[in-house]
């Protein structure tokens, strides 16, 4: 086989990454993989994490749920940051980025995280049970609306995270009436 | 500056968690940032300098985070700096931006928050032995009492939001450093190595110029940050180390039954070269105070005590023997110094 990233020489590297039970494998020749900073698994190089990133990135086809995306058309509009630009720093430039980048985002942080949807911690200023409620609506909302588009991926995605949710709120409450 | 930590063990060499016979520390880190900033890489110098006097003034709002010191890293000369990385303090990439960065440290170092590195704010805590839900315990106070302060970067899909995406979610990065010098002499550590990869959790060893591995320690650690809670992940880091201190118990049974007197004399030979020795490499000093440490735990020795081990650890790191000693060294010098605080640790 071919190496992927040259096809040129064969491959005789095969990196493989498993996330979630889900397994990315590339097949590279041992020049191109030491270009991506892969070398014995155990070394102690920094994780190099631009090249694996750019690995993972989808390849841009039209049709699928990802869209084709060109240089000029998407920048964060707080700092400038292009979805180019992310792509070979592999970091983002504010918080504002993963708004704007929303809906590119969520394929690859699958195949980085095997989800793309936070289920731990909420920040002190947001564990308010009023906010939790707010919070809760929106993702039916969201449900309803993965449901109607037939994303149901995201669909049991965020069929946990109400779940989840509901469980806080009722051991805030638990909490509370054991504190009076 | 830090000369008295130099000559005080950080908290966490103690030796007195669970498993700590085999599992040196566990580490958490919280990557937090603040809504309204630029992350430290896209920030400009003005920037990052009002982060930094923001989380000074949320300092001095907040009675529990009186209790711990903040500096401003700019400026430090090149011995302190790396006296901090060697510590942990600070991370290695902080070395090239301490301009407009900061350190905040508490619990006599067993907390410290990061300011300005790849993140607005790094928190760490670290004990000693398999602590994991302690050391959480201990770095979601000072989670919970800045994030009440400060209002953190979080979005309802993603979670805490992170300079780089393989962080972001919970932001947490849950580790322990663990020793296994019997799955190394009884060669099975690729096979455990392979078995903790597939569970989706990341094994470093700590390599010097050859191909060993240095002191035979470990480092493992989860991979991923998002769609998982923080107990799941901890649970996971927490059940795959017992897994691999049963593997490693199984494995000193076996050198004790079929290679006892061989053990034996490695063990002995090394505490008597430490002990004697006028010149040591860092290098060295870790491989010897390996078996050292193996000798105590198998009950072939019984003094050194562990905190001492840990103690020695620390200070073999070239920028702590300089602290240390309070003097320049180049490497040859250090050598020499190195034996000499080794030689009087153990009389």
């Amino acid at each position: 086989m071919k190496c992927q990233d040259c096809n040129e020489r064969e491959s005789t590297v095969q990196v493989t990454q498993i996330v979630d039970n889900e397994k990315i494998a590339l097949q590279l020749c041992k020049d191109c993989a030491a270009k991506r900073g892969f070398h014995s698994p155990l070394d102690n190089s920094p994780f190099p994490l631009a090249n694996f990133l750019s690995g993972l990135w989808p390849k841009e086809e039209p049709g699928k749920n990802i869209k084709p995306v060109t240089k000029s058309d998407l920048a964060c509009p707080n700092c400038g940051l292009t979805l180019e630009e992310f792509k070979n720093l592999g970091r983002f430039g504010c918080g504002q980025c993963y708004k704007t980048f929303r809906e590119q985002l969520q394929d690859l942080l699958r195949k980085i995280h095997g989800s793309s949807l936070h289920r731990g911690k909420l920040p002190p200023m947001l564990s308010e049970e009023a906010t939790v409620i707010r919070e809760q609506k929106r993702l039916q909302e969201e449900l309803r609306r993965a449901i109607a588009s037939e994303d149901f991926e995201r669909a049991a995605d965020l069929r946990d995270k109400i779940k989840s949710l509901k469980a806080s709120v009722s051991a805030a409450r638990d909490r509370e009436r054991e504190n009076v | 500056m830090f000369e008295e930590m130099a000559k005080k063990p950080a908290g966490w060499i103690i030796g007195d968690g669970e498993e700590a016979s085999v599992v040196l520390s566990s580490r958490i880190r919280l990557a937090r940032n603040i809504a309204g900033f630029r992350f430290p890489n896209s920030a400009d110098r003005e920037t990052r300098d009002k982060l930094l006097e923001f989380f000074d003034s949320a300092l001095t709002k907040s009675e529990f985070l009186q209790h711990g010191a903040f500096y401003r890293t700019a400026g430090l000369d090149r011995a302190t700096s790396s006296f901090l990385v060697e510590r942990h303090l600070i991370s290695p990439t902080m070395l090239d931006h301490l301009d407009g960065a900061g350190v905040y440290i508490a619990e006599n170092e067993l907390v410290s928050i990061m300011i300005n590195e790849e993140d607005h704010l790094r928190i760490q805590a670290i004990t000693s032995g398999l602590e994991m839900d302690r050391t959480m315990e201990l770095a979601a106070q000072y989670d919970n009492e800045v994030g009440r302060l400060l209002e953190y970067d979080y979005d309802s899909d993603f979670g805490f939001l992170t300079a780089c995406p393989t962080n972001v979610g919970t932001g947490l990065r849950a580790s322990v450093l663990i020793h296994l010098p019997g799955l190394v002499l009884t060669r099975e550590i690729d096979r455990v190595i392979q078995k903790v990869t597939k569970m989706g959790l990341i094994v470093r060893g700590f390599y010097g110029e050859g191909t060993d591995v240095l002191g035979n320690l470990f480092q493992i650690s989860n991979q991923t940050t998002l769609g998982q809670s923080e107990a799941d992940i901890l649970e996971m880091i927490e059940r795959v180390s017992r897994m691999i201190i049963a593997d490693e118990a199984n494995a000193r049974g076996r050198l004790k039954e079929e290679a006892y007197d061989h053990i034996s004399d490695k063990i002995w030979r090394a505490y008597g070269i430490l002990k004697h020795a006028r010149v040591l490499s860092s290098e060295e000093v870790m491989n010897l105070l390996s078996a050292v440490r193996l000798g105590l735990a198998m009950g072939i020795i019984d003094s050194p005590t562990i905190p001492t081990i840990n103690d020695i650890l620390l200070l073999s790191q070239p920028a702590h023997l300089m602290k240390y000693y309070g003097e320049n060294m180049d490497a040859d010098r250090r050598d020499i110094a190195r034996a000499e605080m080794v030689r009087e640790k153990l009389s």
